[in-house]
């Protein structure tokens, strides 16, 4: 069985004066964010807020400024970060001859793919299992359904214990059931492992009953705090319309169930 | 039957192509399956028809070597391509389309001054029973090569097909991967165009992997089929194309394309 590690609270994730600007345009400035193992964070806003690019910016993937810092709070330790990601749909094709084995393989060790490797194998499985996909092992990726896809490449994505799971619009195309699923797993994984989520998500009600903490997202960081503070503030009005929002009790769990 | 190849086997050249499709078709197969997942084929088909411009610039040069020269040309094209393949943002396969016209054209206009095209047409069909022993000591270091290349990176070159960003997160170096893999080919490509032809080179590095894809249903059989598949049309080729005196490329070539016909049906009996 995977080793299961309890978050221990000291690591912290700092972002600072964090910009992103495509010419002129200014996409995001001034992102300021404190992140802490063991919790799950949200990223809300509207369209073309820049939640996406947020997420692209922390992988590096588009020049950004400011920095990123991982930090140890009890010896002020600072190393580089690891960072699972969990990218919203991959562009495969059905046909294509690449087997979940495969994909892990490919991105988790250095034993050709095409060499058999027991060793291997029982590693992907055991990753495989704790997202219940052990069956899905040999089929092809680009067969999966959306929700196996996504227990897979969770499954991948922990498999490097990293430090900070990053996830973008991870439910689109899930039922509701699924969606219930997902989140649950979400709360499983940052109480199991040392880790820090953050996710970009358009379902408040799921926001609400799962985040630590909640970020709205509008060039900059308009508002930041727990699911009830972030709610309840006039951004939040003012970005999302109407009246605040109200909080129902497990409403989530209840309806979908 | 013995008797046919007793007469086969006794000349030089031929044990000589024999032994040079043995060297060449394993290394087709498996680089073809990356190029076939990374969805490069036209990519490496106008890798092929650069070639012939390698050529006119060795001619222009009057490059001693000109085998150097159309390797240096094959390689500057690919990382050009590669480059503005990032930058652009028209299509690729229209960038891809550009460039590969624009070299031909020129290399069709430099080989034909004077009239003189026909001393080089034997580059568009090629004839691998011309091959010299020196040949083969080029093919097996560029098949070693090529196992290298395969075993270090198969694992990177996969990851960056099915998710760039993910493949960076993991650290891989994903431009300089597609570089490598770019010149690779390149050089292969290139340096096959004399016994293969240039009009037929991509599809013995499509047709195999394209026909074990069908039927494959992970990367393991993948590469194992394609590889097989690509062996034995070439034998096939070489043999046919002795009995029946035709050119080998396009025998082997009808051969890969049986397979890829023969498993396409297959796969689609299967499914229903």
């Amino acid at each position: 069985m995977k080793k299961i590690m309890r978050p221990c609270g000291l690591h912290c994730i700092k972002i600072k004066d964090f910009g992103v600007s495509f010419g002129e345009q200014v996409i995001l400035s001034d992102v300021n964010l404190h992140i802490h193992c063991g919790t799950l964070t949200s990223v809300i806003g509207r369209n073309g807020a820049g939640k996406s690019t947020l997420i692209r910016g922390i992988l590096g993937e588009i020049p950004h400024t400011g920095e990123l810092e991982f930090r140890n709070t009890e010896n002020g330790r600072i190393r580089k970060i690891k960072i699972g990601y969990v990218p919203q749909k991959l562009q495969l094709e059905a046909a294509a001859p690449i087997s979940v084995y495969d994909m892990i393989t490919s991105f988790r060790s250095r034993v050709p793919v095409f060499l058999p490797s027991a060793k291997q194998r029982k590693r992907a499985l055991e990753a495989l299992e704790e997202f219940a996909a052990e069956d899905l092992i040999d089929k092809k990726v680009g067969m999966l359904s959306g929700g196996e896809l996504q227990r897979v490449l969770l499954a991948m994505a922990v498999m490097d214990d990293p430090d900070l799971l990053l996830l973008d619009e991870p439910v689109s195309g899930i039922d509701k059931n699924g969606m219930d699923l997902f989140y649950e797993k979400m709360k499983y994984l940052k109480e199991n492992h040392d880790l820090a989520v953050v996710l970009v998500s358009h379902d408040l009600d799921y926001v609400a009953k799962y985040s630590d903490k909640v970020i709205l997202l509008e060039e900059t960081v308009a508002a930041s705090g727990s699911p009830r503070v972030v709610f309840n503030s006039p951004e939040f009005k003012k970005v999302f319309g109407g009246a605040s929002y109200e909080f129902k009790k497990e409403a989530a769990c209840e309806s979908h169930v | 039957m013995s008797l046919m190849f007793n007469e086969f086997f006794q000349y030089e050249f031929v044990r000589i192509a024999l032994v040079a499709i043995l060297l060449m078709t394993p290394m087709y197969g498996m680089m073809g399956t990356l190029v076939v997942e990374k969805k490069m084929a036209y990519f490496s088909d106008a890798l092929g028809h650069s070639a012939l411009t390698g050529i006119a610039v060795g001619v222009l040069c009057q490059a001693a070597n000109s085998n150097l020269a159309m390797v240096i040309y094959a390689v500057v094209f690919a990382l050009l391509l590669n480059q503005i393949r990032y930058r652009g943002k028209a299509s690729t396969d229209t960038i891809i389309s550009v460039c590969a016209s624009v070299s031909l054209a020129a290399g069709l206009a430099i080989l034909s001054r004077g009239g003189n095209f026909s001393s080089y047409s034997s580059l568009l069909v090629g004839d691998v029973l011309s091959m010299s022993q020196s040949d083969l000591v080029m093919l097996s270091v560029l098949l070693l090569v090529t196992v290298v290349f395969y075993v270090i990176c198969v694992n990177a070159a996969l990851a960056i097909t099915i998710h760039p960003t993910l493949a960076r997160v993991k650290g891989y170096s994903v431009r300089l991967l597609e570089n490598v893999f770019a010149v690779l080919v390149a050089v292969m490509v290139t340096f096959s165009i004399r016994w293969i032809g240039i009009l037929l080179i991509n599809a013995l590095l499509i047709l195999p992997a394209a026909a074990s894809r069908n039927i494959a249903s992970n990367m393991r059989q993948h590469l194992w089929l394609s590889v097989i598949f690509s062996m034995l049309s070439g034998l096939l080729g070489l043999f046919l194309s002795y009995f029946v005196n035709v050119a080998t490329g396009p025998v082997i070539v009808i051969f890969a394309g049986i397979i890829y016909f023969a498993t396409l049906v297959f796969s689609l009996l299967v499914r229903e």
